[in-house]
């Protein structure tokens, strides 16, 4: 520890105000900070401060996706007919590049954006970076990847003032991106299942709708059974297919405190409202609580609409909103002819409401407060 | 017993330090200091120069907003030393005591009889009125107002807070004869807020009790006004700390000025953490010689007038300040710590299960004043709200602070907290932000736009 101290005390002076680099100096205090915790006390205001930090709040959002990361790769290599490790090696190959250009982007991006304004690096991008690519069809080329991640957090967050600030929710944003610019090169049934043939993968030997696609034009899930769309072996974006796999990212976020557990709850009581609603009048025949296991309904619900910037910020809110978001996404789902997947355009249209909400739920707050004058008096 | 108020928010930070029931009276000190900065929005104008004789009770200097309001001193003596920062401006004035001391003489008020000018009169000349503070905003009372009612919060839950129960225990008659005062002052009534046990003060007669049980920061008395009788738009209430209200009666029944107080020396620095019986304003050096524990190389500590979440940072050469009940000594945390986001950090403290102090919840934590981060705007949503006791949005009334919107502020709830209630959020705040200095900014700009 002493010696990589010393290393980052000789390095200092280089990137501070007034040195060689001292452009640089947002950088190299990300860097710093990332392997040292500040000395910085305290000077006014509490004395002693809880622990925990943005970095540890969103290593936690990175650590709960890492189960759906995982089945991811092991899936990707598995639609091409690999067995076993060589079929999550082959996942792993190819998804890094996405991953890499998502996060060498972005935080390049928020790098340059924090040296212009002189802050800290911020957190926040740690998350979007990973959530990007996991959101995507696993053939999305390289170069739309990149330039998704460029509109998201320069329009979607930096333009607003940087995390904490947006609107929407980044990756999201990166996504829908791809889907309005590029809608025909991503909405082919290949582009589900990976194109590369190394390791012996069998490219050709798989097409096909989603099972998403197959309940909207059929009302049955195809040839697959409900177990295979829990467990995750239906095709779908690299990282959404499997309901378990998310679940257990639930259950650490919830763990720990980092997702609200209004919200999610919320999605999903909404989502299954809403499909009762449409089995009632006859508009839909299987069973609802499918909608929450087929296309992104789980991974959006749990890591998506659960984001605390975008999310509705007042409790009460979390409720509507979260009720909301499940509920239109079910509504796109089954009257809309276009498109078969709504989680996306749900979690997009409610971020852009959610502060509507609160300004009600906080606007009720400021009457009860003028009441207490009229009920005294 | 009324009934009880129960608090379901809130936290119990549980540190090392905990002072014994064992109390000591220390020697006169070499020096007692009064700081005109221990009091919110007052500009000094002296009354004293270097070398004055005073007695204890003897005007040192006096508000320029308000020349009513007298500061006088804790002891008499000698003016030792008019201390000066940046601009000139007054940072304390010191008194070394005298062998002898003497008093101020004070009418003995007859309180049933007498006017509530006399009661004014007799507060503001001891220099005991600034112990009044007012609720908006948390300044010293100004004397012309007539307030809804006052409180008084008979119990402080703060992080190693004395236990008044304990401090007051020889009290009870100055305590009647402060709140009989202080009822001359007021058309309402005055309120004594007890948690549910309370042998001592529970004896107390003349104000009416309240019972409030919860986490910290129950024993606030800006949270027991909000369950009790809120303070709306163009109301003002009075609240003075029941070690205060002791030494108020203490004047009305013996004619004199005695700032003798029970402070609590407590922290997980201190050797063995018990309460010292000394007078007001004693320089720190006097208290803590000999009782801290012995540092590495390297380390050092902070002495803290008053408790961790909402007192000020003090040296060895200053002095307690004006309404702190104990002193608190923790270890500095000026120190890198590597990969400490990632670590598991057992021995430091996290209401977040993204460490595991909520698997030990009865452990005692020695808890430095590292920041354990870097400041970033609010991001989390939900947090705050389960330390504030209160039918308030705090992020939403700190962000209205933030962009100065006068009318938000007011409709947000600011007329109802200061800085000791939005303090537990500042300290769970993970994107650490200055939530009590931007409250304090806003309230500012409150008071000077009203």
């Amino acid at each position: 520890m002493k010696a990589l101290r010393n290393i980052v005390d000789k390095l200092k002076p280089t990137f501070s105000e007034g040195g060689k680099l001292g452009f640089l100096h947002s950088t190299f205090e990300g860097f710093e900070t990332f392997l040292f915790v500040p000395d910085t006390t305290t000077t006014k205001g509490a004395h002693i401060r809880d622990c925990n930090d943005m970095k540890r709040t969103m290593i936690m959002v990175i650590v709960a996706l890492i189960p759906a990361f995982l089945f991811g790769c092991y899936w990707t290599g598995a639609q091409v007919g690999l067995e076993g490790l060589t079929a999550f090696v082959y996942g792993l190959i190819r998804i890094l590049p996405m991953v890499a250009v998502s996060y060498i982007v972005g935080l390049a991006i928020e790098f340059y954006f924090a040296q212009i304004r002189k802050h800290e690096i911020n957190e926040g991008f740690l998350v979007s970076g990973l959530l990007i690519p996991m959101i995507m069809p696993v053939s999305t080329p390289l170069w739309m990847v990149g330039l998704a991640t460029a509109f998201a957090v320069i329009f979607g967050k930096e333009v607003f003032g940087g995390t904490g600030m947006n609107v929407f929710n980044p990756a999201l944003l990166a996504r829908a991106f791809v889907f309005f610019a590029y809608t025909p090169q991503i909405s082919g049934e290949q582009v589900w299942y990976s194109n590369w043939t190394m390791m012996g993968a069998q490219v050709d030997g798989v097409t096909g709708a989603t099972a998403l696609e197959k309940l909207a034009t059929t009302g049955t899930m195809g040839e697959w059974s409900a177990m295979d769309a829990f467990l995750g072996f239906i095709p779908g974006s690299f990282g959404e297919t499997s309901t378990l796999a998310i679940l257990i990212g639930a259950v650490v976020l919830l763990g720990a405190g980092i997702a609200s557990w209004r919200t999610m709850v919320s999605v999903f009581v909404g989502g299954l409202a809403m499909g009762y609603l449409f089995q009632a009048v006859g508009l839909t025949e299987y069973p609802v609580w499918w909608h929450l296991i087929v296309g992104g309904f789980a991974f959006g619900a749990v890591f998506m609409a659960t984001d605390p910037v975008t999310s509705a910020q007042t409790n009460t809110g979390k409720y509507i909103v979260g009720f909301m978001t499940g509920a239109i996404a079910v509504l796109i789902r089954v009257v809309n002819p276009a498109y078969p997947e709504g989680m996306m355009l749900s979690i997009l249209f409610m971020n852009a409401l959610a502060p509507l909400v609160d300004y009600f739920v906080v606007e009720a707050n400021i009457n009860r407060r003028k009441n207490r004058v009229k009920t005294v008096k | 017993m009324s009934k009880v108020i129960k608090l379901r928010k809130g936290l119990d930070i549980n540190l090392a330090g905990k002072a014994a029931k064992q109390c000591t009276a220390l020697p006169m000190a070499s020096e007692y200091g009064l700081s005109p900065l221990d009091f919110e929005g007052v500009t000094p104008k002296l009354l004293v120069k270097v070398g004055d004789e005073v007695k204890v009770g003897t005007p040192l200097f006096f508000n320029k907003a308000d020349e009513r309001i007298l500061f006088t001193s804790p002891v008499s003596g000698v003016v030792s030393a008019i201390n000066r920062g940046e601009k000139r401006k007054v940072l304390s004035v010191t008194v070394t005591p005298a062998q002898q001391q003497t008093y101020e003489e004070f009418p003995k008020l007859d309180v049933k009889q007498a006017s509530r000018e006399e009661v004014v009169e007799l507060l503001l000349k001891s220099g005991l009125w600034p112990m009044i503070k007012q609720r908006p905003y948390g300044i010293i009372a100004n004397p012309s107002d007539q307030p809804k009612a006052i409180f008084v919060s008979g119990f402080d839950t703060a992080p190693l807070a004395p236990d008044y129960e304990f401090v007051l225990a020889a009290e009870q008659k100055n305590l009647e004869a402060g709140i009989a005062l202080l009822s001359r002052l007021t058309a309402g009534k005055v309120h004594l807020s007890l948690p549910t046990a309370s042998p001592v003060l529970g004896k107390v007669e003349g104000a009416e009790q309240h019972h409030f049980e919860g986490k910290h920061p129950a024993g606030n008395v800006g949270v027991q006004i909000h369950h009790i009788d809120p303070v709306n738009k163009g109301e003002i209430v009075w609240t003075v700390n029941v070690q205060d209200l002791a030494i108020i009666g203490r004047l009305v029944n013996e004619g004199k000025v005695n700032m003798t107080k029970i402070v609590a020396l407590v922290g997980s620095e201190v050797a063995a953490p018990q309460y010292y019986s000394l007078v007001a304003g004693a320089r720190i050096d006097s208290i803590v010689e000999g009782k801290i524990k012995a540092q590495q190389e390297g380390d050092s500590v902070r002495l803290i007038s008053g408790d961790v979440l909402t007192g000020a940072k003090r040296n060895e050469q200053e002095f307690l300040g004006f309404y702190a009940n104990q002193l608190t000594v923790i270890p500095e945390g000026d120190k890198f710590e590597l990969f400490g986001w990632m670590a598991p950090r057992f021995k430091k403290f996290s209401v977040s299960r993204a460490y595991f102090s909520w698997l030990f919840p009865k452990k005692q934590y020695k808890l430095d004043t590292n920041l354990n981060g870097g400041e970033r705007p609010f991001v989390v949503s939900g947090l705050y709200e389960q330390y504030l006791p209160m039918d308030i949005y705090p992020v939403y009334l700190l962000k209205a602070c933030m962009a100065g919107d006068i009318d938000k502020m007011e409709n947000l709830g600011i007329y109802e907290v200061i800085e000791e209630d939005i303090a537990l959020c500042e300290f769970v705040d993970p994107s650490k932000i200055e939530m009590q200095q931007v409250l304090r900014d806003g309230i500012n700009l409150m008071i000077k736009e009203a």
